[in-house]
């Protein structure tokens, strides 16, 4: 039973990681209806920006990888990045294809893929790296006594600051003026121009905000695993989380990346032996499909009503 | 002056309705084959062949089903690369297993196999749209190459998982040379575009379009959805599998199930939009630029830096440029190079005089 709980806790937080890169697709597509499949790239990208700028804090002042003064260095590079990157993508590729049919838009985003992937290693390079961020990564001591469970403080962390981050959209989008407008867009582009929220202005905050969760998404399985190429693949892991949660909930990412995360570590431990293991490429993608046949517009999705 | 239609009086249905109405199309066409048929296998090298012209064609034809699906039916796909997976791979076992099977046979056979996959994988479709659907369609991608890969039966035991491709002969004519692979590729997707050009004029062309464009109304006025939907999927699937045949067979020869994976899925998609969706001539269209873009910008690299450009760097900046042009192409012509045609004919109808 203690296995049990150990796959499960480990699924539920490799799940938070899904829920963290499916937010950053879903506050696009609140806010312009464009299905992001950039998102991965920009994960890649953010975290390569991390680390490039490291290395040369490093070279330059000698501020060592792990410290606070390097941490604080890359971060505000790499959140100045993204901004340029937000600020680049609305003026070059969202402007010039306003109301065009999503599927288009979509197109551009694979593009947007293939450009920031070639930019990120033409930058800083495509060798694996490891991010140091300062948490170790050793089991918690009190669960192990009291529970005999294994849980990594490291995911722990990396789960609250995930919920923070959560947390703090959820305020920024219900409370502040620009969350407002942000939502006003999201329901109906036309209405919201002509009360004069700025569309170009909004579109350039969503992706700045995207290019955040992404940068966080970005440190936290870099941490884990290696800055490599396979962080651009989050954005498959986090595809089924996106059907199952509904693209555009907020909180149907979160409980949608939990569930996948959990149902995926269950089923490759449980299940995969069965028939040959390797069945998390897809497993997520099936009981995504499953689920989709019973609630055709996911867990929290809007109802859709086809109206003739 | 010289593509124009005055003159040319249609005296019966039959006339009115037949694929090409204007002469000077019928010519062009006449031409376009007797070149490809005749002139390029005389005049093209082998590296033509075998770099160029057989992987645009086999591309042409994965294009042309994959808008079969998305174009025509409006069901977006992102699995087109796993349902060619299913042709090449059931095309091999089917050659495999029976002895003495025709090639063709075997193709058709492996074509009819994607497209039971493809009824599969369509079924969600019923009760899912839009990027929901993309999404579901990657399940099938996923699984298929999965299956492929942790099943050795399909690859006969091989210990990688590639499959040879075997001897393909064709009523004792046996395909070895570029020019003949080419000249049997050409021919199936010569024959399969036909058929697809004339299927999107029929009533089941008709009825996936009225799905594509509105289902519910499409329901409201008698058109069977399920029967509909899953035709589009089952045909798609088809086109792909066979392309996928021919991929193995006359393209590269040898090939495993990671060949068929999500980026060619992407490549696909990219063509029929950057060709055209909804058309078959802009399938060649895209097929024929995305395969020859690498190409070109490779030629380009080489003609500006000649060998000084590292190859990481140079491979970057090329994933760049391919990712800024399809953005570019899209921003400037997102009805894709079938409508820039398109404005070139009507253009060229009343050349020099316009009024």
């Amino acid at each position: 039973m203690t296995f049990f709980f150990e796959v499960l806790i480990a699924g539920l937080l490799s799940g938070m990681l899904y829920a963290l890169v499916a937010l950053g697709f879903v506050l696009i597509f609140k806010a312009s209806g464009v299905f992001n499949f950039a998102q991965g790239a920009l994960v890649y990208f953010a975290a390569l920006t991390f680390v490039g700028v490291g290395e040369k804090l490093l070279n330059w002042f000698g501020w060592e990888a792990g410290s606070f003064l390097s941490f604080v260095g890359a971060l505000l590079a790499t959140l100045a990045a993204m901004v340029v990157v937000a600020i680049a993508v609305e003026r070059f590729m969202l402007r010039g294809l306003v109301n065009q049919p999503l599927i288009t838009l979509f197109m551009a985003t694979i593009g947007l893929t293939f450009f920031l992937e070639g930019l990120a290693q033409l930058l800083w390079g495509s060798e694996v790296r490891r991010i140091e961020l300062g948490i170790a990564d050793e089991p918690v001591m009190w669960l192990m006594d009291s529970a005999n469970l294994l849980v990594s403080k490291f995911d722990l962390t990396a789960a609250g600051i995930a919920t923070v981050l959560v947390v703090l959209l959820s305020l920024f989008f219900q409370y502040t003026k620009t969350g407002r407008a942000l939502r006003a867009v999201a329901d109906d582009h036309q209405a919201a121009l002509s009360i004069g929220v700025p569309l170009e202005r909004i579109w350039v905050i969503v992706w700045v905000a995207a290019g955040i969760v992404a940068l966080v998404a970005g440190l936290i399985w870099g941490a884990r695993n290696g800055v490599q190429f396979a962080l651009a693949f989050t954005a498959l892991k986090a595809l089924p989380v996106l059907i199952l949660g509904g693209f555009t909930s907020v909180p149907g990412a979160i409980v949608g990346g939990l569930l996948i995360g959990a149902a995926e570590k269950l089923a490759e431990v449980y299940l995969g032996p069965l028939v040959g293991g390797g069945i998390d490429a897809w497993f997520p993608y099936v009981m995504a499909l499953a689920f989709l046949l019973i609630r055709p517009e996911g867990l929290f999705g809007e109802k859709h009503i086809d109206r003739v | 002056m010289l593509y124009r239609e005055a003159g040319q009086f249609k005296t019966s249905y039959q006339a009115d309705m037949q694929i090409f109405p204007i002469r000077q199309d019928r010519i062009g066409m006449a031409v376009l084959l007797l070149l490809a048929f005749v002139a390029i296998p005389l005049l093209a090298s082998d590296y033509w062949f075998q770099a160029i012209l057989i992987p645009a064609l086999i591309f042409s034809l994965a294009a042309i089903g994959l808008n079969i699906l998305t174009g025509y039916a409006g069901q977006l796909s992102l699995g087109a690369a796993g349902f060619m997976a299913v042709g090449a791979f059931a095309t091999y076992n089917f050659m495999l297993r029976i002895d003495g099977i025709p090639f063709l046979v075997a193709m058709v056979l492996g074509g009819i196999c994607a497209a039971l996959v493809g009824i599969l994988f369509g079924l969600p479709s019923l009760r899912i749209k839009g990027f929901y659907l993309a999404v579901a369609t990657l399940a099938a991608q996923f699984f298929i190459l999965w299956v492929l890969v942790k099943f050795p039966w399909f690859s006969n035991y091989s210990s990688s998982g590639v499959i040879t491709a075997q001897q393909v002969t064709i009523l004792g004519w046996s395909v070895d040379t570029p020019v003949e692979k080419y000249l049997l590729t050409l021919a199936v997707v010569a024959l399969l575009a036909l058929a697809a050009k004339n299927l999107a004029r029929t009533h089941t062309g008709r009825a996936w379009m009225a799905v594509r464009d509105m289902d519910v109304a499409a329901e409201v006025i008698g058109i069977p959805l399920m029967k509909t939907k899953l035709q589009a999927f089952a045909i798609s699937s088809f086109y792909c599998g066979v392309a996928g045949a021919l991929y193995a067979y006359t393209y590269l020869g040898t090939v495993e199930p990671e060949a068929f994976n999500l980026d060619l899925s992407f490549k696909i998609l990219f063509m029929i939009i950057i060709g055209g969706v909804g058309t078959v001539l802009g399938s060649f269209f895209g097929a024929i630029f995305i395969t020859l873009l690498p190409i070109f910008l490779n030629q380009i690299f080489h003609a500006l830096f000649g060998n000084a450009l590292p190859p990481a760097l140079a491979s970057n900046v090329e994933l760049m440029i391919f990712g800024a042009l399809i953005i570019f192409f899209l921003i400037v012509e997102p009805h894709g190079l079938a409508r820039l045609w398109q404005i070139g004919k009507e253009k060229l109808r009343l050349w020099p005089f316009p009024h």
